[in-house]
């Protein structure tokens, strides 16, 4: 017997009884003889509570995690504050064990929080118009570019060559089915070369995409893009870090036609990549073109004020080949921890959360360049993240922290394996940084 | 506390907070000068300034207005709502789980590839294919992942001639739209009145242009398509790929395996079949399994495992790439995993038996009230084509569908699929009790019955919800996406 199958043979023989047969096994005569599988699959017998917290105990013992180790690691992760309400909020199976929410009457829930976890990232992006979330940063980072392919003429889309890796590597997946060509904007000095960009843009590209704050950490000044972006009637994408927003210049204000970003850093667990969630939000001029599930407010028939999916026109169900995208599920309870996270944090929360991730990552900087060792790799200004340059591979040397309980910075590779992206956010304490720097100067 | 109808942002109240953040001394770094003035923002986000205690409140009077698998029966046909154990739950957010960052060095995460490596094993045993990758997010995910693979292998033969996919008329509506993501062109093909795909249709838009042809088995009819190998035969000489769409699966664990039937390529739902929760529209995680032949273009990286060590090989030129950041869903893939250690080969064959015992035993008690299209064993679900006489009645679908709501009742899927026009299908899964069915069913005979003497009762439903029928039309025409004062206080 198993506990979550409530049948008990009684049952199960009335219900034959009622259908007429004996056996279980004659509704699935539908199933030809050559199909049926004769004995059981190749799987370890069934276990009890108490035996599968002891196999998953041991492999999670086998993973360096939590207390203990300080992590200065980013690269598309971030090891912010989750505040501890969120755990008991979300694990409501109000929430959790929902489907998405067709049918309003029995969803406001759910609906009410996607609304506003639009609002909301709506007030963070600057923007018109978000959806209830996608995937993830670098799948929202396609999917905008999908959009501009569909609304656009040409058959190029231009991608900076400071984006995240993680990202690069999927726009050029999607891209490569849709037969758009990625072109690569070279980087200066760990910037996005705007000249380069504007000799590249023509007619024929669909889209600029550039990340700010960049992969190596720094803010770029995106002065003119949207105009050049224009100009050759192409979109401007900017991907910008959802907690960066909270202090440094917008989508919105840099003139971006579509807004998108990782969200996971607002109150997300890094849980090994996955699940995270993406944002996208656009002008309203691109509004029904959006992917994804979008809540909108209305009134029920007493004139009371209730939400429901809307602009469903453009999806799949509806418009089947003709669909903007073929997304149905977006990352709802992720975006429920995001919402909850932004309330948390609030107003001055998310400036406060920037400013000392700001200024932690500056301290840890002008230390380990005070040691003489390390060298700062560029010159301007940036958040969480910086580049630094070792005496030695940062591969090798990451290996050498891990054994003092400290998981190093993103290791560059090839021509820059000596060079290390480290990461610190409010959750990095003094003492921390001041344990990486001795262990760091005792190993140069 | 049901008359709950504030939004977080009307609770909010200038210098109120919610947060405590360390305060470490930085003496001689102000954060106001760390970025010059052209790359700061103008004005503060208005996000809303509200205490912990209220924002714990605010969600948990929210979540009362939803209704999930906990709350009560969920015959969601084609979603496979099925009760979402908790242990999962708990082994999902053990700190060896959720604390580890996906870049940190390969040795330091051992435990996490070993399980990734051992659920792609086991998918691989439960679907009958070959290699597996638990990267796509989502079964819409997964069926792009799907279609770029059919692309890439017949692009990597140089088979160029190939651009059209076919889709039965019964399928989801992710399987034209996905095909169409990828530059394919859609064909269509009927269904046959027993509810299969039409092989004699089938077999008169066979060509050399064909890349592939996508199907759901048992079929969104809830019926198992017998003459599937026919049908896989019948690809494979023209050259074509055989895709199979998961949705289905808890139909058929243990009893028998898209790989035996041909296919080339299947993603699954865990979120449905394995039991993962749906949390009100993800995340789920939607692996793809594939034959040999096309193991070489699966998403990067693969793990592979060497002696007892795990790494990530990227070196993957075939690869048709990168789908998403990092690895999958992890802490979906954990509690998925978690589920199918826990039901074994016995416990996961019992729950498809009973998905289609219970299945029938419905179909069996509501075909004498309602139309029953396909008069035959289903497998795990069902699909009704609206009350019986519903052409003298003044009462569609839609209205016994909310007329359940009333009866404290998730309704079944409703209009889908397509060819079946006043459909309501019906999927109960094995976790629910005779009496929640013999209830259920009961409260349908009366929904049908009431159609006839007091329509007005369906039409006006429902009465018994936080809110009546919405305007969708409204929301449609002027939408409003976003909370503000202007909209909210005139």
């Amino acid at each position: 017997m198993f506990p979550y199958i409530p049948n008990t043979d009684e049952d199960v023989r009335m219900m034959l009884d009622r259908l007429g047969i004996s056996d279980v096994d004659q509704l699935f005569s539908d199933i030809p003889e050559s199909l049926q599988l004769k004995g059981l699959l190749n799987l370890d017998p069934p276990k009890s509570e108490v035996e599968i917290r002891k196999h998953m105990h041991g492999l999670a013992d086998r993973n360096v995690s939590g207390y203990g180790t300080s992590c200065f690691l980013g690269a598309g992760a971030y090891d912010h504050t989750v505040p501890a309400i969120i755990a008991p909020l979300v694990s409501r199976s109000e929430y959790l064990t929902s489907y998405t929410p067709y049918q309003p009457e029995i969803s406001q829930g759910t609906l009410q929080v996607i609304f506003e976890f639009q609002t909301m990232i709506c007030e963070l992006t600057g923007m018109d118009v978000a959806n209830a979330s996608l995937y993830d940063g670098p799948s929202a980072a396609a999917e905008a570019a999908m959009m501009s392919a569909a609304a656009n003429k040409g058959n190029k889309i231009l991608i900076s060559a400071t984006l995240n890796p993680e990202v690069k590597e999927v726009v050029k997946t999607y891209m490569r089915f849709r037969s758009i060509e990625v072109v690569e904007i070279p980087e200066a000095d760990g910037k996005t070369d705007l000249n380069a960009m504007e000799e590249m843009l023509d007619k024929d590209a669909v889209a600029v995409l550039i990340q700010s704050p960049n992969f190596y950490g720094v803010v770029e000044n995106l002065e003119g893009v949207s105009e050049a972006a224009h100009a050759n009637k192409a979109h401007f994408i900017l991907m910008q870090d959802p907690i960066s927003m909270a202090i440094l210049k917008t989508p919105a204000e840099w003139g971006a036609d579509i807004a998108i970003g990782e969200g996971q850093p607002l109150g997300n667990a890094i849980s090994f990549g996955g699940p995270h969630l993406g944002f996208i939000a656009v002008t309203k001029k691109l509004m029904r073109k959006l992917p994804g599930r979008i809540a909108g407010q209305t009134v029920d028939l007493d004139g009371k004020r209730a939400f429901t999916l809307t602009l469903q026109a453009r999806e799949q169900h509806i418009r089947r080949e003709k669909a903007t995208s073929n997304i149905c599920s977006n990352q709802a309870v992720n975006a429920l921890i995001a919402t909850i996270y932004m309330a948390t944090m609030g107003k001055a929360g998310l400036v406060e959360v920037a400013e000392q991730s700001a200024k932690r990552s500056t301290y840890l900087k002008q230390q380990l360049i005070a040691t003489g060792k390390v060298k700062s790799v560029y010159d301007a200004p940036f958040f969480r993240e910086f580049v630094v340059e070792l005496p030695k591979s940062a591969k090798e040397i990451n290996q050498e922290l891990m054994k003092q309980g400290i998981i190093g910075g993103y290791a560059l590779s090839g021509e820059k394996e000596n060079q290390m992206i480290l990461c610190v956010t409010e959750k990095r304490t003094k003492d921390e940084m001041d344990h990486l720097v001795q262990v760091l100067e005792a190993i140069l | 506390m049901i008359q709950y109808e504030k939004m977080i942002f009307e609770l909010s109240k200038e210098g109120r907070v919610g947060y405590r953040l360390p305060q470490d001394d930085f003496t001689g770094l102000e954060a106001g000068e760390l970025f010059p003035e052209e790359l700061k923002r103008g004005n503060k986000a208005e996000l809303p300034e509200v205490s912990e205690n209220q924002v714990v409140r605010h969600y948990t009077n929210l979540s009362n207005k939803n209704f999930g698998v906990d709350t009560g029966f969920y015959p969601l046909g084609s979603c496979t709502m099925k009760y979402n154990p908790k242990i999962n739950d708990e082994i999902a957010g053990m700190s060896g789980f959720t604390c580890i960052h996906p870049l940190q060095p390969e040795e330091s995460a051992q435990g996490a590839m070993a399980l990734l490596y051992d659920l792609e094993e086991k998918i691989a045993e439960i679907t009958g294919m070959d290699a597996v990758s638990l990267q796509p997010a989502a079964g819409a995910h997964g069926e792009l992942t799907g279609m770029m693979m059919v692309k890439a292998y017949h692009e990597a033969r140089n088979d160029s001639k190939r651009t059209k996919i076919i889709v039965p008329d019964a399928a989801h509506g992710t399987n034209p739209a996905t095909a169409s993501m990828c530059g394919f062109e859609i064909v269509e093909v009927p269904s046959d009145q027993t509810g299969g795909v039409d092989v004699e249709a089938l077999k008169a838009v066979l060509n050399d242009e064909i890349a592939g042809l996508m199907l759901t088995n048992p079929s969104t009819l809830g019926l198992f398509e017998k003459n599937i190998e026919e049908i896989a035969a019948l690809i494979h000489e023209a050259g074509g790929l055989l895709y199979y769409d998961g949705a289905n699966l808890n139909a058929i664990m243990g009893k028998t395996r898209p790989g035996d039937m041909g296919f080339d390529i299947v993603h699954l739902n865990l979120h449905k079949t394995m039991s993962t929760p749906h949390g009100g529209g993800g995340p789920g995680a939607g692996p793809v399994g594939v034959k040999a032949r096309i193991a070489d273009f699966l998403p990067k990286p693969v793990i592979v495992k060497e002696e007892e060590n795990y790494r990530f090989d990227y070196d993957r030129p075939l690869s048709i790439g990168k789908m998403k950041g990092f690895y999958g869903n992890f802490s979906v893939l954990v509690r998925a995993y978690t589920y199918i250690l826990t039901m074994g080969a016995e416990g996961l064959k019992a729950a498809s038996e009973m998905a289609v015992l219970n299945a029938n035993y419905m179909q069996a008690r509501l075909k004498e009230d309602y139309v029953l299209p396909f008069d035959t064993i289903c497998k795990h679900e069902f699909v009704l084509d609206g009350l019986q006489g519903t052409s003298e009645l003044d009462v569609t679908t839609l209205d016994v569908a909310k007329r359940l709501l009333d009866h404290g009742y998730h309704p079944p899927t409703i209009y889908f699929p397509l060819i079946v026009h006043n459909a309501l299908m019906i999927e109960p899964t094995e976790t629910e009790s005779l009496e929640t069915l013999d209830a259920f069913c009961d409260a349908m005979i009366e929904i049908a019955k009431e159609a006839k003497t007091s329509p007005e009762l369906l039409k006006n439903a429902p009465t018994q919800t936080v809110i009546r029928r919405v305007d969708e039309v409204r929301a449609a025409r002027k939408p409003v996406l976003r909370w503000s004062k202007e909209e909210n206080h005139g």
